[in-house]
């Protein structure tokens, strides 16, 4: 997911760890208190979540390079306007996240650094190139979906920044999904060609969107703490059927098949199940190895130097504002 | 020099329903009148306000979570600060 940075261990230090304190903290997460950025809270909780926002905001920022990819080439006036608008909120999104983040004591420059060096990830998912206009549909309906339901649990998160600016970002994801769903029936309802890019979009997404959700909860041991943190509510696995269990019925609705043979619903369970995911894919795309990592990176950081220049002239022209301001006589004397 | 942190701005917005500003997030910028901007872009594209508020955040002072029990808790004693403290009869009706 946009959090997949819960998975991965954590290699600092932990630094001595007063039991006491620790005891309080949890006191408080237990009674459901919301902490906030200057209330005392254990180090190894403040560098789980600073990872863990700062990958979501990286993933919101890199997420806008595929489906930036098609606003010059979007079919109609009616879609480019949505997706500009769309790929403007993922924008936001990540400002929004930055702040949050900003507020554990991170600079937003170190922040981006980090994700410029490498030395942080971004959601596995927009290393996957954006090949037809379907694949913005399957963005829209199946990575915003897939985020929507990682981002609604993450509303009543410990951390306070952190759950208002998620509560902010859920509001504005609903059309998100639903534009990209809308590009799906009219390609769905469309000539047998458009049909047809449809259903191998899907064929292409499925799986990938599949691992957002993070590895299977058997493989996952850093779920317990960011559990008992209540910084997550629900296992990746939890997550991962009630995105199947809402999203089958919408692509048999399109007319579209899934790609998984095994896909089958269990009316015991009342649960769609699935096939067995590829996870030896997601651990190479994760390591730097899918089909766009190397482009992604180097989209960054081309954007990152060719903005130098913007971000030395407002400095400049603040200086030179402020200097003439302060040399000015004093007009109300 | 381009990449030296910007100042950090605390943004706060007035509601069409007639509540008064709320905190919703914070900005870096240059000055104010680019953090004015950047709070516009980023926290009112769905028209969420009708005024923005743009305060350096290195010009708030906060009450130190640590002082809590000091700060606060002395009301919690004072109840006779409620209108339920006070009892009035049945017969005189809603008051
Ligand atoms: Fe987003
Ligand atoms: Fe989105």
């Amino acid at each position: 997911m946009y959090t997949q940075a819960l998975n991965t261990q954590d290699q600092a230090p932990s630094a001595a760890s007063d039991p006491l304190a620790d005891a309080r903290f949890q006191a408080r997460v237990d009674a459901e208190e919301r902490i906030e950025p200057n209330d005392a809270m254990p180090e190894a909780y403040r560098r789980t979540l600073t990872r863990q926002i700062a990958q979501h905001a990286h993933s919101e920022i890199v997420g806008m390079l595929p489906e930036g990819n098609w606003i010059t080439r979007a079919p109609s006036l009616k879609r480019k306007a949505a997706l500009l608008a769309k790929v403007q909120d993922e924008g936001g999104h990540g400002a929004y996240l930055y702040a949050a983040a900003e507020t554990l004591g991170t600079s937003r420059e170190q922040m981006e650094e980090q994700l410029l060096s490498g030395a942080a990830k971004y959601s596995s998912i927009f290393n996957y190139p954006t090949l037809t206009w379907a694949d913005i549909g399957i963005i829209g309906w199946l990575v915003d979906g897939a985020a929507i339901m990682n981002q609604i649990p993450l509303c009543r998160c410990s951390y306070g920044p952190y759950a208002r600016a998620m509560v902010r970002v859920c509001k504005e994801e609903s059309f998100h999904q639903r534009q990209g769903y809308e590009i799906m029936i009219a390609l769905a309802r469309g000539t047998p060609a458009q049909k047809q890019m449809a259903q191998e979009a899907l064929d292409r997404w499925w799986w990938p969107v599949l691992m957002m959700f993070g590895p299977p909860d058997k493989d996952s041991q850093h779920t317990e703490s960011a559990m008992r943190w209540k910084i997550k509510r629900f296992t990746n696995d939890e997550l991962r059927q009630k995105f199947v269990d809402a999203t089958v019925p919408q692509g048999h609705f399109l007319g579209l098949t899934f790609p998984d043979p095994a896909l089958t619903f269990d009316a015991a369970t009342q649960h769609w199940n699935y096939g067995e995911i590829d996870w030896a894919e997601f651990k190479r795309v994760v390591a730097g190895d899918g089909p766009c990592n190397r482009q992604r990176m180097k989209q960054m950081r081309a954007k990152h130097a060719d903005n130098a220049w913007v971000r030395e002239a407002a400095t400049a022209f603040a200086r030179k504002r402020r200097q003439r301001a302060e040399a000015m006589p004093i007009a109300a004397e | 020099m381009s990449d030296q942190n910007w100042p950090l701005w605390e943004v706060f917005i007035r509601t069409r329903n007639g509540l008064s500003h709320r905190h919703v997030g914070s900005v870096h910028a240059v000055d104010a009148t680019m953090a004015l901007h950047a709070a516009r872009d980023t926290y009112t594209r769905r028209g969420e306000g009708l005024s923005v508020w743009v305060v350096p955040s290195a010009s708030i002072t906060a009450s130190d979570p640590a002082d809590k029990d000091m700060m606060f808790e002395p009301t919690a004693s004072k109840i006779y600060r409620h209108p339920t403290f006070y009892e009035i009869p049945d017969e005189v009706g809603h008051m």
